[in-house]
């Protein structure tokens, strides 16, 4: 417990109220640690906008959706009405409503952004790791999040994607049917499901989106932020004060710095609020302008853009695909077995896990294992802190062909999304293929590949040049 | 770093411009384009609203969009009530339809949509938006004693609704010619050649088409009655931000030239 403090006599009421609260509650304390005495790195870039990007969209999606909870109606009979109400009846409905749709495109967005400024620069390696990992966690219950979200306004995408994903759960073996009747609630997607996904999106899953930011801010100001050089700025400190040399108070340098990305990235928000909130049917499907009709299924289902290169993976799981990956456990057993330089008893349970891996994948059906690599490919970003063997952090001082690598990295996520939104094709289900084989390599081989090539000298301070 | 964020940055956009046509195209011929601006003409508003009121409400409903709203397009309460309302529903209530569904169903194979957000939900990426769809749509019916109804349309192929507004435009009939099929040489596809007027009607073909485009664009801001203000308020809004922009660009500059 801090000790006791006592204001000197005649200080201003301002100063005697604040050590009134810090008495009680760690306030200067708190602002301090976080803010004005949060030593951040000088040279952020570009990238480094998205986190703060993120908060601000996490804090409008919470503002706004209270607001449309206020209206809305969960109800199979009422809610797409009840959308329809908040759009044209309630004052400046038609604006949250728009904010709130919009926001979970742009939320997705930035933290697309924000995880992929997390690979290049390699904030996720020693000490990250738990930064990382919460921050994964919150990609999760971000889809969660918006995928419980895109059922309430009950139009027909609404309807028949919920249909088509939780479907995907009755492909689990023995336990499937059931357990996607518990999701469902009823036998087909109905009011009960409805109902339900409306809890899950505005409390359950929420209060652990929460939970987990607050985590994910905790752990990183614990290590401090990683930077584009990859330098670590605690380890050459002023030797009087004990500050980073190459760091800098988040406030006010980084707080003025992010106020600028913020109105940049306002302008580019409301300009799609205002002149394209449908987005071309990116944000704000057309058919989901049709109220869901069980009885009319529509052409073509595909998930929000932000699902499909997920999804895409999910399609791309087919017999021949599932004979493939076979083929891939096989050959990783063997050279495991001549190269590992393992004991004789590890040899032995390699190639029996190889065995039953290889029996459960010509089992199970091939729909099972879209699901398992549809969910594979989200949770394949949970343990790369550890597949990362680069001798380096950032690809600043790793070899040139890493960032090209990393470049069609990009390019295979969008084409794999891409290919989710189009209907299925004989050539878009090959593309597909190898992206999905490309997506698992990059991360499985990481390995290995982390570490060749020729590596540029990290400097022991960071690179910055005064603006 | 700028070049690395260049080769990034410039596959998505190309990437941008092969996702633009990116949803599955439905049948029916290619659209005309909708003369959009009309959607800000409040006289052209004003006649679509008599056109919907008069020929499309009663079967269709509109139950999201209520009659005083239409106050937004420059009518008053009285004329609402005294020129639009022939089902003696009171101004303030929504656009319902006293058809009964199961009436509907026996009588046309299907009960007609709701049309509140008709011209929203028919777009379609790479064919056109949905005021499009419906413009193309209400001036390519044509003469099809094949069908119960005797009609037939070239965007709604075997279309369940007769054509409402034949008085305006009269009759025509389409003229197909058999073609090999460009994908299989054994087969022939009816390609469509052109229309022929069998009867005149009561507008010339440039009146109607002018009728068509009013009424659509009265379904257009149907769908979303504030979308023009929508419009007008967004280019405050950037404006605003524009200017904050510039001050927050120097306010930053001014923090950050201490930095070294």
């Amino acid at each position: 417990m801090a000790e006791f403090k006592q204001a000197p006599a005649g200080a201003p009421l301002g100063t005697q109220l604040m050590t009134w609260v810090d008495n009680r509650f760690p306030a200067s304390k708190l602002y301090k640690e976080h803010l004005s005495e949060y030593y951040a790195p000088k040279n952020f870039n570009f990238w480094y906008f998205f986190g703060a990007l993120a908060l601000l969209v996490l804090v409008i999606q919470i503002v706004t959706g209270i607001f449309l909870t206020m209206h809305y109606k969960p109800d199979a009979a009422k809610a797409f009405e009840s959308v329809e109400y908040i759009m044209r009846d309630v004052p400046w409905g038609w604006l949250v409503r728009y904010m709130h749709s919009t926001g979970a495109s742009a939320f997705f967005i930035v933290v697309y952004l924000h995880m992929f400024r997390g690979m290049i620069y390699g904030s996720y390696r020693k000490p990250r790791e738990l930064v990382w990992i919460f921050g994964c966690a919150i990609f999760l219950c971000l889809m969660a999040e918006a995928f419980m979200g895109y059922l309430l306004p009950w139009g027909q995408m609404s309807y028949w994607g919920a249909q088509v994903i939780i479907n995907l759960f009755a492909a689990i073996p023995f336990i499937g049917p059931d357990l996607s009747l518990l999701i469902r609630g009823d036998y087909v997607v109905g009011d009960a499901t409805l109902n339900r996904f409306f809890a899950f999106h505005v409390i359950a899953v929420p209060l652990v989106l929460l939970g987990l930011v607050v985590a994910h801010i905790i752990a990183l100001h614990e290590v401090g932020s990683n930077n584009p050089d990859g330098v670590e700025i605690k380890a050459k400190k002023d030797p009087k004060t004990g500050i980073p040399l190459d760091g800098i108070p988040f406030h006010p340098y980084y707080t003025v710095h992010d106020i600028l990305g913020v109105s940049v990235f306002l302008m580019l928000f409301t300009a799609v609020i205002f002149f394209a909130p449908e987005m071309g049917g990116y944000f704000l499907e057309y058919n989901n302008f049709i109220p869901a009709d069980p009885l009319t299924t529509p052409l073509h289902i595909a998930p929000v853009w932000y699902f499909t290169p997920y999804y895409s993976m999910l399609r791309a799981v087919t017999d021949p695909l599932v004979n493939v990956f076979a083929v891939l456990v096989a050959l990783g057993a063997v050279l495991a077995v001549l190269k590992g330089g393992f004991s004789t008893v590890v040899k032995v349970g390699v190639l029996g896990a190889a065995l039953v891996a290889i029996f459960l994948l010509k089992t199970f059906d091939a729909k099972f294992w879209g699901v398992v690599i549809m969910g594979l490919g989200v949770m394949i970003m949970f343990p790369l802190p550890w597949l990362d063997r680069s001798p380096v952090k950032s690809i600043r001082y790793k070899p040139t062909w890493n960032k090209y690598l990393y470049a069609l990295f990009v390019i295979n996520f969008f084409v794999l999304g891409y290919l989710g939104i189009k209907p299925p094709s004989d050539i878009g289900t090959l593309v597909s293929q190898a992206g999905t084989l490309f997506y698992f390599g990059f991360f499985l081989l990481m390995p290995w590949w982390s570490q060749l090539g020729e590596f540029k000298a990290v400097p022991d301070r960071v690179t910055f040049e005064p603006h | 770093m700028k070049r690395f964020i260049l080769a990034f940055v410039l596959p998505l956009l190309s990437g941008l411009t092969v996702l633009a046509p990116a949803q599955a195209a439905g049948g029916g011929v290619a659209w005309d384009t909708f003369p959009a601006q009309r959607v800000t003409d409040l006289a052209a508003l004003q006649n679509g609203a008599k056109l919907f009121a008069n020929y499309c409400l009663n079967c269709h409903a509109a139950a999201f969009m209520r009659y005083n709203r239409l106050r937004d397009i420059g009518l008053s309460e009285d004329q609402i009530a005294s020129n639009l309302i022939f089902t003696g529903a009171k101004v303030g209530e929504t656009m319902k339809t006293s058809l009964d569904p199961r009436d509907a169903k026996n009588w046309f194979g299907k009960v007609p949509p709701d049309l509140s957000l008709i011209a929203r939900s028919r777009s379609a990426a790479g064919q056109g938006t949905g005021a499009d769809y419906i413009y193309t749509y209400l001036r390519t019916y044509y003469r099809d004693e094949t069908k119960p109804t005797g009609w037939n349309n070239l965007a709604f192929p075997t279309v369940g609704m007769p054509h409402v507004l034949w008085e305006l435009q009269g009759q025509q009939r389409a003229i197909f010619a058999d073609e090999k099929d460009p994908h299989d040489a054994s087969k022939t596809v009816q390609v469509f050649k052109g229309f022929e007027q069998i009867t005149p009607g009561t507008l010339s073909t440039a009146d109607y088409n002018l009728a068509v485009a009013d009424l659509v664009a009265f379904l257009q801001w149907m769908a979303e009655p504030n979308q023009n203000d929508r419009k007008r308020l967004g280019v405050w809004v950037l404006l605003f931000l524009a200017v904050f922009t510039v001050i927050a660009w120097r306010l930053n500059a001014s923090f950050w030239k201490d930095v070294k």
